[in-house]
Parts: structure tokens; C-alpha cells; sequence
């Protein structure tokens, strides 16, 4: 059985929290790249124009694209044929985002005891999410999450009878809720079916798709480039301040769910969508 | 239009010369805080203890900012979202606040206090905290440092990019929004 030691995925996981923060996604940077060269609106232009050249600053500098350097979300997919040795797996996702936050001048936004509100000091606990899979490698996503965006995210439970027009209209509405505060334009991550906890979970997971690599679900891709029509034809723009360009791209991913229920959650991610990958 | 250039602090009337809309440069002294500053200089106005931090003509920037790489002011300094600051923004602007900056629309009680007190609030765009940070020449924390990026960290900024988004009369700029057909839940 190939092994891994867990400090290997310490390493990674830094390296990757570094990356994300300092480097914005490449598939958002293309597109917001062609977006500026679609937008006729002068304010939505000149803001185009400086998240690009903010992403170039922040890699440059080794700088934050955002102050808001997020709760850290780790996806780890770990191979059933892969030993994970050396100690606990948890633990080594922590500090990998421990080391990076302290060292790498990025801010801690975490706070425990929410009563007292106290800022754990280390960025850490992480969102893990694992899932085990067939083979023998890990593969690491890292997406720093802002939460201008993530407050504004929703999910709802449909009834089973609900018309795909309902289902649409309460994305709509969601991004409509969003406005300014959770920085558009926007990249969606929607999740349809499973359970109550499964929904948002699939929303968040959506996300890690690249925004310009299609959904290999037909059905799910014709609704995304849907979606993405009638949110740009709000003429919300950048910072919801006018414009064509409100959302960057919808990912959708959907899992069955029950004979009564129809769950549909929308994670809301802004223009700085962040997120570095890399497998073991 | 070339924006306006302003200096902190700002007069009466240079906060009534400006209009909804307009892009202005700020140089000058601004203050950050955000949730938690906001409820513990709430909290000290109600306790009828001296305030900590002289409002009268005061900035105040919802952000928290990224640490300084060694050898710099600060790092990224982007806007927070200026709603969950609603509750608190009317007793501060009675004290003096002269304007804010943040991102994001406001409560109709704060635009209310904007117009009574002849205030204006600024936007700034969100996510752009790297280039934010190369207009701010000069940052330290002034108060409540236990709060970490929470604190309030006094800042000196030079042709700081704000939108003015709430004018001193009043006036919204996402008031003419098309997409906001129906009142946002906050």
C-alpha cells in the first residue's frame, strides 16, 4: 500500500493557503479579462479594470488579493489504496493552515466561543470536508471563503412538485439579495438535491469546478448558461454598481434526493473567488 | 469625470459639495473598525464612559486589514460590508462621525442620520484590498489592539479611490438600481 506522511499534506496545505491568497484563480482572471472587453459602462469597466490589476499586484507583492483571506475550506479526496501515517490528518491540515496564516501575513478571521467572540490566533479550525475515493492518490483543494458573500448565501427546501421556473426564480433572487455586499461579479456555486446538509455541501464543492470548463452533465450545463443570461440582464455590473457583467460563472451540481423533498442551496462567491489545488 | 481630490478633516461644506456619485481621491487621516469596535464604542456611549476615540469629524473605514509584510504600512485593506455596521452608525454620527467608507448599500435610519447631519458615506470597491493597501502610507493600531484585525488602526491614506454612495442630502446611488425591485432583506 503506498503511503503518505501526514506531514506531506501539512506542506501542501500551506503552500496551497499561500497560493490561493496571493494568486487569483486563473479561470476567474480570463474572465474577468473577457468581461472587460464586453462592458460598454464606464464604472463598470474602470472597477474591472482594478480587481485585474489588483490580482497582479497581489502576486507580485506576495500580498492578499483580499483582506478577507476567509475561513480556509480544505476538500480532500484520500485514495482507499493510500496509508496516511506519521499522525492525525486533521491535525496536519490545521497546522499546514496555522503556518501559512502566521507566517504568510494573512488575517485571522476565525473566532471561537461565539458568545465571547475570541479570535482563535492561528486561522484555524479549517472547514475539512474528505471524502474517500477509489485509487491511491490525495488531492487537496484549498479555497479561502470570504464571508461579504458567504452571509449572503441561501438554501431552501422545495416541495418535490416545485417547476424548475420556481427553482430558478429563488436563484435570482438570491443573487438580487446579495447586491453589493458580497462583490460582484459573482461566481455561484449551487447545489440541488441530496439532504438538508447535503445541498450546501454540493454548492460549496461546485465552486472548485474552473468557471470556463464545462459541467459534464448537458442537462446541468444548459442551466447554468441559463442562469448566467438572466443574472447578467439584471444590469447589476461590478459592485452592483451597472453593468453586463454580475456573474463570472454558475456551477451546479445535483445528487438524488427523497420522494418528497427537492433541497436547493446557493453558496454565493465573489469576484475574488480563491483557490489552489494539487494532488498527492 | 476626473475625480475630486479632498482633504481629511472635511469641512461642512465640503461634505455638502458632494453629490452621489461623484469619484473623489481622500488624503488625510481615517480610523478602521468594524463589528466588534463598533459594539464596544456603542457599548461605551451607552455606559456614559468618555469616548476612547474623538469622533467629532472623524472617517471611520469598516475594514480589517491583512498584517504589513516587514517594511511595509499594512497589508490588504479592502472595505467590509458597511449594513452590519446599520445599528451602530447613527449614535456615532451624533457624536461627530463625518463620513464613512465601506461597501455595500445602507439602512434607511442611517440614511436618515446622514441627511440630519449633513454626513456623507463613500464607497470603495470590494476586493481590491492589495491595491488599496498601496495608498495608505502610514498604519498602527490606536485601539482595542486585543481585537487584532478588529482593532482600531488609525490610517494615513493618499488618493484613497472612493465613490460617493450616500450624499448629505440623502441620496442613494443604488436607489436607481434596476435590479432592486424589492427591498433587500438585511
Amino acid at each position: 500500500m503506498k503511503k503518505i506522511d501526514v506531514s506531506q499534506i501539512r506542506q501542501t496545505v500551506r503552500e496551497l493557503c499561500l497560493k490561493a491568497n496571493f494568486e487569483l484563480r486563473s479561470d476567474i482572471l480570463k474572465a474577468l479579462k473577457g468581461a472587460l472587453r464586453k462592458e460598454t459602462n464606464p464604472r463598470a469597466k474602470s472597477i474591472l479594470n482594478t480587481i485585474i490589476e489588483n490580482a497582479r499586484i497581489a502576486k507580485s507583492e506576495r500580498l492578499a488579493i483580499c483582506q478577507d483571506t476567509g475561513i480556509v475550506i480544505v476538500h480532500i479526496e484520500v485514495g482507499q489504496d493510500v496509508g496516511l501515517v506519521g499522525g492525525s490528518l486533521h491535525k496536519a491540515i490545521n497546522d499546514g493552515v496555522k503556518e501559512a496564516y502566521t507566517k504568510g501575513c494573512l488575517r485571522k478571521s476565525v473566532v471561537s466561543d461565539h458568545l465571547l467572540r475570541k479570535n482563535t490566533n492561528t486561522n484555524t479550525p479549517a472547514i475539512i470536508h474528505s471524502e474517500i475515493v477509489r485509487g491511491d492518490r490525495v488531492k487537496i483543494d484549498v479555497s479561502p471563503k470570504g464571508f461579504g458573500s458567504e452571509n449572503k448565501s441561501k438554501m431552501m427546501m422545495f416541495k418535490p412538485t416545485a417547476s424548475i421556473r420556481e427553482i430558478k426564480d429563488f436563484i435570482i433572487d438570491v443573487v438580487k439579495n446579495a447586491g453589493p455586499d458580497a462583490c460582484p461579479p459573482f461566481v455561484l456555486g449551487i447545489g440541488i438535491g441530496g439532504t438538508f446538509e447535503i445541498a450546501p455541501g454540493l454548492a460549496k464543492r461546485a465552486l472548485l469546478r474552473p468557471i470556463d470548463k464545462k459541467n459534464p452533465d448537458r442537462r446541468l450545463a444548459k442551466l447554468e448558461k441559463e442562469l448566467i443570461g438572466r443574472i447578467n440582464a439584471l444590469g447589476m455590473g461590478p459592485m452592483a454598481l451597472g453593468g453586463k457583467t454580475t456573474v463570472l460563472g454558475v456551477n451546479i451540481l445535483d445528487y438524488p434526493t427523497h420522494i418528497a423533498g427537492l433541497p436547493v442551496a446557493v453558496n454565493m462567491s465573489c469576484h475574488a473567488t480563491r483557490g489552489a489545488s494539487k494532488t498527492l | 469625470m476626473k475625480p475630486k481630490k479632498i482633504r481629511t478633516p472635511l469641512s461642512s461644506a465640503e461634505l455638502r459639495a458632494l453629490k452621489v456619485g461623484d469619484e473623489v481621491l481622500l488624503c488625510g487621516v481615517i480610523f478602521t473598525a468594524r463589528d466588534a469596535a463598533h459594539k464596544r464604542l456603542s457599548d461605551i456611549l451607552k455606559s456614559g464612559h468618555r469616548m476612547p476615540l474623538d469622533l467629532n469629524g472623524a472617517v471611520i473605514y469598516y475594514a480589517g486589514p491583512t498584517p504589513p509584510r516587514p517594511g511595509k504600512a499594512i497589508g490588504s485593506c479592502g472595505p467590509t460590508t458597511s449594513s452590519r455596521m446599520d445599528a451602530f452608525t447613527p449614535e456615532l454620527i451624533r457624536k461627530g462621525l463625518s463620513a464613512m467608507i465601506g461597501k455595500g448599500d445602507r439602512s434607511m435610519d442611517v440614511r436618515k442620520a446622514i441627511k440630519a447631519y449633513g454626513c456623507v458615506y463613500f464607497l470603495a470597491t470590494g476586493g481590491i484590498g492589495a491595491l488599496l493597501s498601496t495608498k495608505v502610507k502610514k498604519a498602527g493600531a490606536i485601539l482595542f489592539k486585543e481585537l487584532g484585525p478588529e482593532a482600531i488602526y488609525k490610517l494615513e491614506v493618499v488618493d484613497f479611490p472612493l465613490t460617493v454612495g450616500i450624499d448629505s442630502k440623502g441620496r442613494d446611488i443604488y436607489d436607481k438600481a434596476k435590479w432592486k425591485k424589492t427591498q433587500r432583506a438585511s
